[in-house]
């Protein structure tokens, strides 16, 4: 196990390697830094001078690959790909180009987004099991069908429409809930409970279908029948037999987005005003921070990856068949 | 004259409307094919989601043919100057509902602004109310007529409607009572969503020449014209990023799954690489990349329609390439199966070639799976372009799209009271598109899929 683990680690290094130069390829090669500069000051008749100051106050006033007039063995290091790019594999963010240290921003926002993430992952989950666990109880009848033409109509509706229908009727209609904002502590659960409800509603309607379907194809295995033949009650089948079969595709599908839950809601948390990773990325994007957006992009994959990692592994748990080799 | 003028992505919508009918036209000749798809099209939901989408699309290529009008000559000159503003057939069939001239919010219906502003009163004393709407109602004798005229007109609507509906439905009625009597495709329902289509069409058309059934917006403009000019961008977006997502996935997955070895290492090494970055932040930073080149390149783009047409374009393509991956990796799964049955295996035998063999033998039974996910893409790229405009990445500012709309209810909604109408319509057009598409991806899945048989 562990040595299949370190060897995963090892795999993992190559697809870094080649997202560092995708991102790479796209902000400096495709845009460069002079237009980059250009945007950011915005100013169509604006002076070299100034396009100079504002790279070399960012540090990208280097050559991207190497560096030739350097002669005190900065050939390769005192360089773009390396300060900005090879940087990022030690998880050194740099500053952003507002001079914010990134490094400290993410640990200070990790924590508002994981608040948020976490709860609606798991209640969401929950939801969804028990609600296609009801529908598969009453499978094949009027009630499966309407509920299912129920399911479509809510994978239907854009989900910025929960955010905005939630946020008038809770917080601005009934007043039970702040609009927006964000505490630390205790605290928080005030302003989290709006979001997280908002969140597993807008997730019900496909989660609730996805999972009604794996229950089916477990319900219509030999075993069930086998069950059913025997005698064994309509209730005891779905909760000894469906259940903790069709648990195993839902819950190692569900396995490889944890560790992304770090990363936050882009959507949900600049509604909400939440000071987490996500309105950080979110901002990052509107003030056309690129050194803050390279950052994210490279962390969200190291999270992937960790994701797929631990998917693999949460197989052989729950399924003792299945060897990692 | 009129000058007609050609934008890339009218082109591509005419090139998808005759490569649909080609499609279908092509299936006569495919028992096996035509059978499942008679089968999508033997269920209610089936038919009538298809007339709707139908009804979108009709709407998206009338609003693709563009010309712009001619300017007055200007004296002793025969040259022809053109106007800068880009209009399409679509326009001129909503002429009456664009030219209620307004100057800023105003609730559905309503014959008031939604602002106080101040005024003066006969003798000059300066006092603060609703404004009168400049040409909403400006028929009515007296304010109390407009219930009884809205009553009217809607009747009036309504039986227009109603005939227009029968004058497309009796005579293919008879048509097909007289050639075509077997058929058990549900003709009643398709009948019935097509005359509530056009009912609604017409009694909408009828009442918005004198109404703002939807409201307006910030600057006075009507906001039922507004949605229904935003189905262009919402259906075009759609099928292009979905037909943007096939080369990629299926020459990648398919050659993955067939050659296998190093091809196979490769292929999932790039669509694991392009996975893991979060594909939110993928698009935004693609489409920022496209922002600067249109800022640092103004002089390709001279006419704003032209500017906003290349971002669409730029955005479709960028969603394409980034969400390819989900497919080839099922293709890749289901090659790797299909090239090991026996009749595979024989063919490469006798020596056929494998570019014969991946057309002959592996195209046919890997295809359910890429128009399964053809159709359930579609909605997934019309909900994310609403998503994308909030975040400030999707379609150009200047460009009717139900993403711009909602984007600007932020700060509608933040008003009291809220004005909530605007939003409210964008949701509803893009919920009838996203639901009709998602109930007929349903039963083409239920037809094609073999796991659901």
């Amino acid at each position: 196990m562990l040595a299949y683990i370190i060897r995963r680690l090892f795999y993992a290094i190559p697809i870094l390697i080649g997202v560092n130069l995708l991102t790479f390829a796209l902000f400096f090669m495709v845009n460069t830094p002079d237009q980059m500069a250009r945007v950011q000051l915005g100013d169509k008749h604006i002076s070299a001078d100034a396009i100079e100051e504002w790279k070399s106050q960012r540090g990208y006033d280097k050559p991207l690959f190497l560096n030739t007039a350097d002669d005190s063995g900065g050939l390769l290091t005192d360089t773009i790909f390396y300060e900005k790019s090879l940087r990022l594999f030690v998880f050194d963010f740099g500053k952003s180009d507002e001079g914010r240290v990134i490094g400290e921003d993410i640990l200070e926002r990790m924590w508002p987004s994981l608040a948020l993430a976490l709860p609606t992952f798991i209640v969401g989950i929950l939801v969804n099991i028990i609600f296609s666990l009801f529908i598969v109880m009453f499978r094949a009848s009027l009630f499966d069908t309407a509920a299912m033409i129920f399911c479509v109509a809510l994978m239907s509706i854009s989900g910025v429409f929960y955010i905005f229908a939630g946020q008038y009727f809770f917080a601005k209609l009934w007043h039970l809930v702040p609009i927006s904002g964000y505490l630390g502590g205790l605290d928080a659960v005030r302003f989290l409970v709006l979001p997280v409800i908002i969140g597993v509603i807008s997730g019900i309607g496909g989660g609730t279908r996805l999972y009604r379907t794996l229950f089916l194809e477990e319900a219509g295995k030999d075993y069930v029948r086998t069950a059913r033949a025997k005698g064994v009650s309509e209730l005891a089948v779905l909760f000894r037999h469906i259940l903790p079969n069709g648990l195993i595709p839902i819950l190692t599908s569900v396995v490889v987005v944890i560790p992304s839950l770090f990363m936050g809601s882009l959507l949900m948390e600049s509604f909400f005003g939440i000071p987490g990773l996500g309105s950080y990325t979110l901002n990052a994007i509107w003030a056309q921070d690129f050194a803050v957006v390279r950052s994210m992009v490279f962390l969200g994959s190291v999270l992937y990856i960790i994701g797929l990692i631990l998917t693999d592994i949460s197989y052989t748990l729950v399924d003792p068949r299945v060897r990692l080799s | 004259m009129i000058k007609p003028v050609v934008l890339w992505s009218d082109v591509l919508i005419f090139i998808l409307v005759a490569f649909m009918a080609a499609f279908f036209w092509h299936l006569r000749s495919r028992p096996l094919t035509l059978k499942r798809w008679r089968s999508v099209f033997h269920s209610h939901t089936g038919v009538a989601s298809f007339v709707v989408i139908l009804f979108y699309l009709l709407i998206a290529v009338t609003d693709s043919l563009h010309y712009r009008l001619p300017l007055d000559k200007i004296e002793g000159s025969d040259d022809v100057h053109y106007s800068q503003d880009v209009r399409s057939l679509l326009d001129d069939i909503l002429h009456d509902l664009n030219s209620l001239d307004e100057t800023t919010y105003s609730e559905p219906f309503s014959l008031y602004s939604f602002a106080k502003i101040n005024m003066q009163d006969d003798s000059g004393g300066v006092y603060r109310d609703y404004p009168r709407l400049a040409s909403a109602g400006s028929h009515l004798q007296t304010e109390e007529d407009i219930h009884a005229d809205i009553v009217q007109r809607s009747v009036w609507g309504l039986a227009l409607g109603l005939m227009i509906s029968l004058l497309i439905i009796v005579p293919h009625w008879l048509w097909r009572r007289r050639y075509a009597a077997q058929s058990s495709v549900p003709w009643v329902t398709a009948y019935l969503t097509l005359a509530a289509l056009i009912c609604l069409s017409a009694w909408a058309l009828l009442l918005g020449q004198v109404y703002h059934i939807f409201g307006t917006n910030q600057v006075g403009g009507d906001v039922l014209y507004q949605s229904i000019k935003a189905i262009r961008t919402g259906v075009l977006i759609g099928t292009l990023a979905t037909l943007l997502t096939l080369p990629l996935a299926v020459v990648l997955g398919i050659s993955a799954g067939y050659f296998r070895g190093w091809v196979d290492d490769v292929v999932q090494y790039i669509y694991t690489t392009l996975n893991s970055i979060p594909g939110i932040l993928l698009i935004a930073a693609s489409v920022l990349l496209i922002d600067v080149y249109i800022e640092t390149h103004p002089d390709d783009f001279q006419l704003v329609a032209v500017r906003a047409d290349f971002k669409f374009l730029a955005l479709c393509f960028i969603l394409g390439m980034t969400s390819w991956t989900g497919l080839c990796r099922l293709l890749r799964a289901e090659t790797l199966k299909v090239s090991q049955l026996d009749y595979v295996h024989a063919a490469q035998a006798f020596g056929v070639s494998h570019a014969r063999i991946i057309f002959r033998h592996i195209m046919p039974n890997v295809m359910h799976l890429i128009l399964i996910s053809l159709v359930l893409d579609f909605s997934v790229f019309v909900l994310a372009e609403a998503v994308l405009s909030y975040i400030g990445v999707g379609v150009d500012p200047s460009m009717n799209s139900w993403g711009n709309m909602i984007n600007e209810a932020r700060a509608e909604l933040s008003r009291d009271p809220v004005v909530w109408w605007s939003v409210s319509a964008a949701f509803a057009l893009m919920f009838v598109l996203v639901l009709a598409a998602n109930l007929f991806s349903d039963r083409v899945r239920d037809a094609f899929d073999p796991r659901f048989h």
